[in-house]
């Protein structure tokens, strides 16, 4: 159905993707690769996962109209409501059917990067379901800024490895994750969080969460009385909640893709995030993509006060989604961010996780019109992020 | 013709020394005094790293050393200047450059062969090239400039896969001792390891093999090296040199208390 937007059989979307891997990694990559797409359209497998994704994860999330936002901003605006899914985002529709896969692989120790926490407890929460053992890698300074969902990893059993090369964000966790693999070759499954690294990941991620845009659909024809809105927002950090948000809709070219990164403290500040502006193609985690690096190809350290969206690159789908013209790239500052967050907890009483209020800081530059269909993927709760709410209190108000 | 490599080769036949060392570390400067260094100690062959933010097939040592070569100043500008005169100081053991995609990239596919060349390298280290992508791409570039491309294989390597490497290359292959990035203990049970470097050695392959990762020292050097043509170290090279004050002095203790 998405045949424009498939990736290729090398995995590549134009020119973006591929699977640059060192050797060490070859047999573990190549054996998902000639395995996932058998795996995902199994009966037995998709009988597994759905009932998972309904009695477990609480699916289908509800599509929910935010009349108030919708005032504010004149325009219809319809939540698709991730952040209740069980563990509080998208992120687990990805573990549940990954944590499947694993075990179809015959794995039996998972390990997982994270930047906001919500992917670790994502695998941390279906490695306790199914019994495996976890490991999560986390950027030191992201286990600061995201202390109770460390505690919550912990509680569910993962060990949480604090990692302290390089910016110790996510880029550095995904650095280490990918050196565990390397040494673990045989018993160990990746559970990779975004739509980023070598391919199949990108495209099995992209498939896990497409479940968001196929449920979308469904509820805008009961809702609306039409399966197609005018604009489908997301944040991106790697992109998985955007790509499934994005994916049953990437052939319709009625429908306006805004992909939303996070500027930081503005784009040309020197602390900024905004991949799909600073970014030039070259490697990351073993993808060709879009990354933001100096002018000798090293990777600069990004910066976003959402640790989900702290990431030097963007998954490669969207960056040819953005290359090719089909999404629009929107940047938004950690204050912008702020005030959205205050926004949608007072106008519709839905706390949004750091991350996601950057898709919500997006509404006024839509240029949507009365009567044009605005859906927002909601892709967490704030939760995790009230204690950077509480330090920045006053700008909430 | 043989190759720098091949001739190497051929010169010893086994128990060759191949020593890693990342190119701006301890500083800046210490490239070319390194590689004299190294080659009058008795280096067989040696590996320039370039160093590069996010080495994912490296540990700590290597990762550490990177960052101070990066803070240091070294790029691949810097490098090439530093390497322009070399064969006249160095003019027989084999160069070869190591490290990942993305810098090279930046700086050019084309235009990192053609000066790596000129400097006098024989064959190149790139870990992160899938050896696919190598064949569609980058192979009639290699070619041009007579640049070798050494691929790296692991317990978990396909024999059909390895018998296709050594088709593709005129150097040697890189056996990875085990599991695990550069630097790491070997942790596998007793024989594991041995199992693996006399099957890859029953296969006859065109190509000699050297073993690394996890080398250091002169009976883990020796041990390796019963098992193939030689062994290469990395880490603990880049770990003698840490506090040296004087790296090249460092260098030649090294290979002395490896080799005799
Ligand atoms: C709630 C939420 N939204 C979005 C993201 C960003 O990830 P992605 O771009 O893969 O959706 C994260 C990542 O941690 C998250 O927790």
């Amino acid at each position: 159905m998405t045949s424009n937007f498939q990736p290729n059989a090398r995995g590549y979307y134009g020119e973006f993707g591929g699977a640059f891997i060192p050797e060490m990694l070859y047999p573990n990559v190549e054996e998902l690769r000639e395995q996932y797409l058998t795996i995902l359209a199994d009966p037995e497998f998709q009988a597994e996962y759905q009932l998972l994704l309904r009695d477990y994860v609480g699916r289908p999330t509800p599509l929910f109209e935010a009349k108030r936002l919708s005032a504010r901003y004149n325009t219809r605006i319809y939540l698709k409501r991730e952040d209740l899914c069980h563990t509080g985002a998208h992120k687990v529709n990805n573990t549940v059917g990954q944590i499947l896969l694993a075990k179809r692989l015959g794995k039996t120790r998972i390990i997982a990067e994270t930047g906001a926490g919500q992917h670790g407890v994502a695998t941390a929460t279906v490695c306790a379901l199914m019994g495996m053992e976890c490991i999560v890698y986390m950027g030191k300074t992201d286990t600061e800024r995201q202390k109770p969902n460390v505690e919550r990893m912990r509680l569910l059993g993962a060990k949480v490895v604090a990692v302290t090369s390089g910016s110790q964000t996510l880029k550095d966790a995904t650095n280490e994750a990918i050196r565990d693999w390397i040494g673990n070759p045989v018993d160990t499954h990746y559970i990779i969080g975004s739509v980023v690294g070598p391919h199949p990941y990108p495209d099995l991620v992209a498939r896990l969460q497409s479940i968001i845009s196929e449920e979308m659909r469904k509820q805008l024809l009961e809702k609306v009385g039409r399966e197609l809105p005018d604009y489908v927002v997301a944040c991106v950090g790697g992109g998985s909640n955007a790509a499934g948000a994005f994916y049953h809709f990437l052939d319709e070219p009625s429908v306006q893709l805004v992909a939303v990164e996070a500027a930081g403290h503005g784009i040309h500040s020197g602390h900024s995030a905004a991949t799909s502006v600073l970014g030039t193609p070259g490697i990351i985690h073993g993808s060709r993509t879009l990354l933001m690096q100096d002018e000798h190809g090293q990777i600069t350290e990004p910066y976003s006060i959402s640790a989900g969206l702290d990431y030097p690159g963007i998954g490669p789908l969207h960056a040819y989604l953005g290359a090719s013209g089909r999404a629009r790239f929107i940047s938004i500052e950690d204050e912008q961010a702020l005030t959205a967050v205050a926004e949608c907890s007072r106008l519709e009483g839905i706390i949004p996780a750091l991350e996601t209020a950057h898709a919500l800081a997006a509404l006024g530059q839509l240029g949507a019109g009365p009567d044009d269909v605005v859906v927002i993927n909601l892709s967490g709760r704030g939760d995790k992020d009230l204690e950077t709410y509480m330090k920045y209190a006053d700008k909430l108000k | 013709m043989q190759n720098r490599i091949q001739q190497a080769f051929a010169r010893k036949g086994q128990n060759l020394l191949n020593v890693y060392f990342t190119a701006g570390y301890p500083s800046l400067h210490d490239t070319v005094p390194l590689i004299e260094a190294l080659t009058e100690a008795g280096a067989d062959l040696i590996e320039i790293g370039m160093p590069f933010s996010d080495p994912l097939a490296d540990g700590p040592v290597i990762q550490q050393s990177s960052s101070v070569a990066l803070a240091n100043g070294m790029s691949l500008y810097v490098l090439f200047e530093q390497l322009r005169e070399i064969r006249t100081k160095v003019p027989d053991t084999p160069l070869l450059l190591m490290g990942y995609l993305n810098p090279i990239m930046q700086f050019g596919m084309e235009k990192f062969c053609q000066a790596a060349a000129e400097a006098g390298v024989d064959g190149l280290i790139l870990p992160d090239l899938p050896l696919v992508e190598y064949e569609e791409q980058y192979q009639p570039i290699f070619k041009k400039y007579g640049l070798q491309p050494v691929f790296l294989i692991t317990p978990q390597t396909a024999p059909a896969r390895i018998r296709h490497m050594d088709t593709l290359t005129d150097a040697f292959l890189y056996l990875v001792s085990g599991p695990g990035t550069t630097g790491g203990a070997n942790t596998q049970a007793e024989g594991v390891q041995e199992a693996y470097f006399e099957r890859i050695a029953a296969m006859n392959l065109r190509n000699p093999r050297l073993i690394g990762f996890g080398i250091g020292d002169k009976s883990s050097f020796q041990h390796a090296a019963s098992h193939a043509h030689g062994a290469i170290i990395g880490s603990a090279f880049i770990r003698a040199l840490e506090d040296a004050p004087d790296a090249p002095a460092a260098a030649k203790r090294f290979v002395a208390s490896i080799l005799n």
